[in-house]
């Protein structure tokens, strides 16, 4: 056939193509969701990263737009799943912020209670799934034996174990159920011995330590460069936490450290994390001594259900209950920018009120949004084997990167 | 606690270091400003804002982009907002740039020469509103796939998507 007659070109000037492209994901288990890679390799080498997101985009910025404030609450439990309430804490300080409303002290502490049990929750996952990868099966298992307490904790305070809703606009969903302070109490009892277990488990093991050290290394300058927040942040020497120099909710009145490593490897971004979940502890005990009584919404009927009895008894309440249910309450014109601390850096949201009841615009700064985009940076000249403990080190979430 | 009303007179902001900063490195650039909710905008010419950027950071006035979206103000006309906000670490300190853009000509100058971070934040802004950002590198969709039609975000695009 004349196929055969066919003679390969080559071009002598150019030098021989040498590298190829490797598909990683979208269902690979190490990328953590699904998040494809495309990687340009030489051999074992990677030489240059594409990652490829959208896969779990469902629009979340678009169907704000089309609901009332209050509606909004759900939808931002499932940006990021591994900590809904952070989500919660930011949208709702947002509208707040936007209304002018003032919280009472009760629902500010909760508030801070619930946020550092999602930190350690989520940094449960991260530390399970993040060994896992690296090849430590068994530390999987006690992570989730511990985050399990924490879903049921969620579960006795909101009915839900992940999707949980229950920061609402102007304080709380309803006041924590009888015996609730006592299991979180016994769980952060317990919990730094637990700490300690995987330390023991991981800290100390050579192979661990072999494969995290001076991998995926990302220097201060290039990790504000490429707008890294939180413990990839402070892992590479960067001493910035929203919680201590921008307080937000209250955090001001707080004690703790906030872990910094210079090295900006994954075993830095390790070594933060895992101080973070000792600190986040500390904060959650404060929070849980100095829990004040009272109230646990604001008094501002045009904006906060009243309460069941209230509306059942008088007639006020019940009108206001139908107009909020029914048309929503306006937002006084202007826009804010509220970011706070959640688990992966900052998580940003930005709220353009229009003066009616729904939202014009909501868009939500994710910090894996952001962390992502120095994935390239710290894998590019490295090994291919090295990705996946780069993945685990910057603790994505796709539901957040994708929306 | 009430709303202090929004003090909207450049006039009024024109001490703050950032307006101060960029009113005498370029008056003409700086359009307005507006401080509202304890936070503090600026509305900047769209020729100009990669260098306002630039000014900002080499002044040391800001060190860190934090967010890069837009918002849609259709059927008004300058219909888009592009929102910049910037964070310095130094000074604990928030400031947004705004640009507005027409929407029969909405491309503005990328500012990855800045930020790098910018990247991804340009091109979701240009996939969902549909906005060009002259000189960012790799201008292509982001979270839609690379045959969509249309940018969802745009006030005209139905929620529900075209059937």
């Amino acid at each position: 056939m004349a196929q055969a007659t066919v003679t390969p070109v080559v071009d002598s000037q150019e030098p021989q193509e040498k590298t190829m492209i490797l598909n990683m994901g979208p269902q690979h288990p190490s990328t953590h969701g699904v998040l494809r890679l495309l990687l340009e390799v030489d051999g074992e080498h990677i030489v240059r990263m594409m990652p490829d997101i959208g896969f779990l985009h469902t629009g979340i910025e678009k169907t704000c737009e089309a609901k009332f404030y209050q509606q909004v609450v759900p939808l931002t439990d499932r940006i990021d799943y591994l900590c809904p309430m952070t989500n919660n804490l930011c949208y709702v300080l947002a509208v707040e912020k936007l209304l002018g409303l003032e919280i009472p002290p009760r629902a500010v502490w909760m508030r801070v209670l619930l946020n550092e049990l999602q930190r350690i929750s989520s940094h449960l996952v991260w530390l399970g799934t993040h060994a896992m990868d690296i090849g430590a099966m068994s530390v999987f298992l006690y992570c989730f034996r511990e985050r399990e307490d924490l879903l049921r904790i969620y579960e006795t305070v909101s009915g839900q174990r992940m999707m949980t809703s229950y920061f609402r606009i102007g304080g709380l969903a309803m006041d924590p159920p009888l015996g609730f302070f006592e299991k979180v109490k016994k769980f952060l009892d317990s919990f730094v011995e637990k700490i300690d277990e995987y330390e023991n488990l991981l800290t100390g093991n050579f192979i661990f330590i072999d494969r995290l050290k001076g991998v995926a290394k990302l220097s201060a300058e290039d990790a504000i460069a490429l707008g890294v927040t939180g413990p990839a942040l402070r892992a590479s020497g960067v001493d910035w936490d929203l919680r201590r120099d921008m307080p937000y909710c209250g955090y001001e009145n707080f004690k703790f450290k906030v872990p910094v490593s210079q090295e900006g490897d994954v075993w830095a971004r390790y070594v933060c994390r895992v101080e973070e979940l000792r600190q986040s502890r500390e904060i959650a005990k404060q929070a849980l001594d100095g829990m004040p009584s009272g109230a646990f919404k604001a008094d501002a009927p045009k904006v906060v259900l009243p309460d069941r009895e209230k509306m059942k008894t008088q007639m006020e309440a019940l009108i206001y209950h139908f107009k909020i249910v029914t048309e929503g309450f306006t937002v006084p014109e202007g826009e804010v920018y509220q970011a706070i601390e959640s688990p992966r850096g900052e998580m940003g949201y930005y709220i353009v009120s229009d003066g009616t009841a729904k939202p014009q615009r909501v868009h939500m700064r994710s910090p894996s949004y952001a962390n992502l985009q120095a994935l390239s940076t710290m894998c590019e000249g490295k090994l291919i084997a090295d990705v996946v403990a780069a993945i685990g080190s910057i603790d994505i979430v796709l539901g957040e990167i994708d929306r | 606690m009430a709303l202090a009303p929004a003090i909207t007179d450049l006039e009024q902001l024109k001490d703050r270091p950032v307006v101060a900063a960029l009113l005498t490195w370029n008056a003409s650039a700086v359009q307005g400003a507006k401080f509202d909710r304890e936070e503090l905008s600026v509305y900047i010419a769209r020729e100009s804002i990669r260098q306002a950027c630039e000014h900002l950071k080499e002044a040391g006035l800001v060190n860190f982009l934090s967010d890069l979206t837009c918002a849609d103000y259709h059927p008004r006309e300058p219909r888009f907002e592009v929102a910049y906000h910037l964070l310095s670490m130094k000074r604990k300190e928030r400031v947004r740039l705004k640009v507005k853009l027409e929407g029969g000509d909405a491309a503005i100058e990328s500012i990855t020469s800045v930020w790098p971070a910018a990247g991804f934040f340009e091109r979701e802004v240009f996939d969902l509103f549909g906005i060009r950002f002259l000189g960012n590198p790799d201008l292509r969709r982001i979270l839609m796939p690379d045959d969509w039609e249309g940018h969802p975000l745009r006030k005209d695009y139905p929620v529900e998507g075209y059937r």
